[in-house]
């Protein structure tokens, strides 16, 4: 079997779905783990810290060599994900020329296991908002007023969200955009697994479990920071 | 006997060939048993059409007991109407009761087109089983049962996977008509027996291009497959299913 009709095949196209969902999952981590260093001036903590932590934090992601190479492979994935799940939801809605006068519907699956299409194309729109907000003003503008720790200067980005979050739509908008997150991972994780050629019951559970857990804590954590800065729970 | 008998309402599509556009036409039925099974239902329909000289519903159907699979109807928006691990020809009119109106359509699929009313022609099953659904043996004295162990654990799950009567109720199902819980449980039920062993990989690679070039859509993992099966194939086969391509794809020689 040549490369190419693997990756043709219909379970080779999956697999690259699975693949790249998964790295996408792992992405997700670290972007939320990052994040959260704003929560450092949450008053509980009584740190004053000012955003330097997570400022720190995002400088290092801006900075080395081995970041900017994955930050590549990020956008290749992520390019790789959207173009094979469209094209995979167009040949699968194509596969069916004539449809039912009655729905199966909700009596054999979830509606947002249906929905990975629609629930990617809401992710996506959220995205391209999200890095105008944030990755193009930090790479390609001098925009974002610099900030400097230990003689180092660098953007402070902190003070950018606060500003970005100030508007109350962008925060309902952001909100939306992790609610869609939210759905999609919470079939999108376990199916991954199985696509990938995960069949052992314990695993499957187990992944399944893991699923929903994820799929409900990492949007909450990221719908919290713009709800966060807008109501100035950190300052 | 019973004397629960019932009026219902048929809905049912009517399609003359290929070709016809087809639509649905409605249909009374009177003084049903709630003991008939759904098929006999469509039977004394059918003789009554018969009689007033209008042309009966064309649907496929064998065995009636639940194994053979060609008992295809779309009935109320599900594969085999509303009772769980169930064949249409084992549907009973207690599932039913006086007035309901009920809506019957022929599975939906480029891959199964319709032949005529309910009648859809699948087989493009047949040619992904004739692509590697089998085990080649050379001719001669059968071999000993016990000659070849079986771990029970397996023995049990090819059995279960074995159980698969190709009725396509699946494909019915699923948002996009995907074949793999059937192609699934072809593949498992010879990839877990000692006997499936020498061709497993050409088997799943032929038998998933077959699969590809019949039409049929990928999966999504949804699990409507597995809530219609009348056999109760677990979609865990699917994922079996997958591993056993990537690896199979991914190793082979050339
Ligand atoms: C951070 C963003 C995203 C993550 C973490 C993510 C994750 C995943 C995962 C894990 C799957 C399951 C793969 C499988 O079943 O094998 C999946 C499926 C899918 N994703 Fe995404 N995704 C993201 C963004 C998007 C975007 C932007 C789109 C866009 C258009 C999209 C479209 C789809 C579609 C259509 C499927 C279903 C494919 C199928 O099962 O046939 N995703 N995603
Ligand atoms: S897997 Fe189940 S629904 Fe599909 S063809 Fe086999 S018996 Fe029918
Ligand atoms: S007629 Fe054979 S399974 Fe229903």
């Amino acid at each position: 079997m040549k490369w190419s009709e693997f990756f043709t095949s219909s379970i080779g196209k999956k697999f690259v779905m699975g693949l790249t969902g998964i790295f996408l999952v792992l992405f997700l981590i670290v972007h939320v783990s990052i994040n959260a260093c704003i929560f450092a001036d949450l008053p509980i903590f009584n740190a004053e810290d000012n955003g330097r932590m997570f400022n720190v934090a995002a400088h290092f992601m801006g900075s080395t060599v081995l970041i900017r190479i994955l930050e590549y492979g990020l956008f290749i994935g992520i390019l790789l994900h959207i173009v094979q799940g469209y094209a995979l939801t167009v040949k699968n809605r194509a596969a069916r020329g004539v449809g039912y006068a009655v729905n199966l519907g909700n009596r054999g699956s979830k509606w947002y296991s249906r929905s990975m299409g629609l629930l990617g194309t809401l992710i996506l729109l959220f995205l391209i908002l999200h890095l105008g907000h944030f990755w193009t003003k930090a790479r390609f503008t001098d925009q974002l007023s610099p900030v400097t720790y230990n003689g180092v200067e660098m953007h402070d980005m902190f003070t950018r969200m606060k500003d970005v979050f100030a508007s109350p739509l962008v925060v309902l908008v952001y909100i939306l955009g992790c609610i869609s997150l939210a759905y999609h991972l919470a079939h999108g994780f376990q199916s991954a697994f199985r696509t990938v050629g995960v069949h052992n019951k314990k695993y499957n559970i187990l992944l399944t479990s893991l699923g929903y857990g994820f799929s409900i804590i990492v949007p909450l954590v990221f719908a919290l920071m713009p709800i966060a800065m807008h109501f100035g729970w950190v300052a | 006997m019973s004397s629960n008998n019932m009026n219902l309402t048929l809905k049912v599509w009517k399609q003359k060939n290929s070709q016809d556009t087809g639509r649905f036409e409605t249909y009374q039925v009177k003084n049903v048993s709630e003991e008939m099974s759904f098929l006999e239902m469509f039977d004394i329909l059918n003789e009554e059409l018969i009689r007033e000289g209008k042309d009966p519903i064309a649907f496929d159907h064998d065995c009636r007991e639940g194994i053979c699979g060609t008992c295809s109807m779309y009935i109320d928006g599900k594969p085999h109407g509303p009772w769980q691990a169930n064949t249409t020809c084992q549907l009973h009119m207690r599932a039913y009761k006086d007035g309901d109106t009920i809506t019957v359509e022929p599975w939906r699929a480029n891959a199964f087109p319709v032949i005529k009313d309910l009648m859809v022609d699948r087989s493009s099953f047949d040619r992904i089983i004739q692509s590697g659904g089998y085990i080649s043996v050379n001719t001669g004295n059968a071999v000993d049962a016990n000659a070849l162990p079986v771990e029970k654990d397996k023995a049990d799950a090819a059995f279960a996977a074995a159980a698969c009567i190709g009725c396509g109720a699946c494909v019915a199902a699923c948002k996009n008509s995907s074949a793999m819980l059937f192609l699934s449980a072809k593949v498992s039920h010879l990839a877990l027996l000692p006997q499936g062993g020498p061709e497993r990989k050409t088997r799943v690679l032929n038998m998933v291009a077959q699969m590809d070039k019949e039409g049929f859509g990928s999966c999504t993992n949804t699990g409507a497959c597995e809530a219609v099966c009348p056999k109760e194939i677990s979609l865990s086969n699917i994922s079996r299913l997958n591993g056993e391509y990537i690896a199979a794809g991914l190793v082979s020689e050339k």
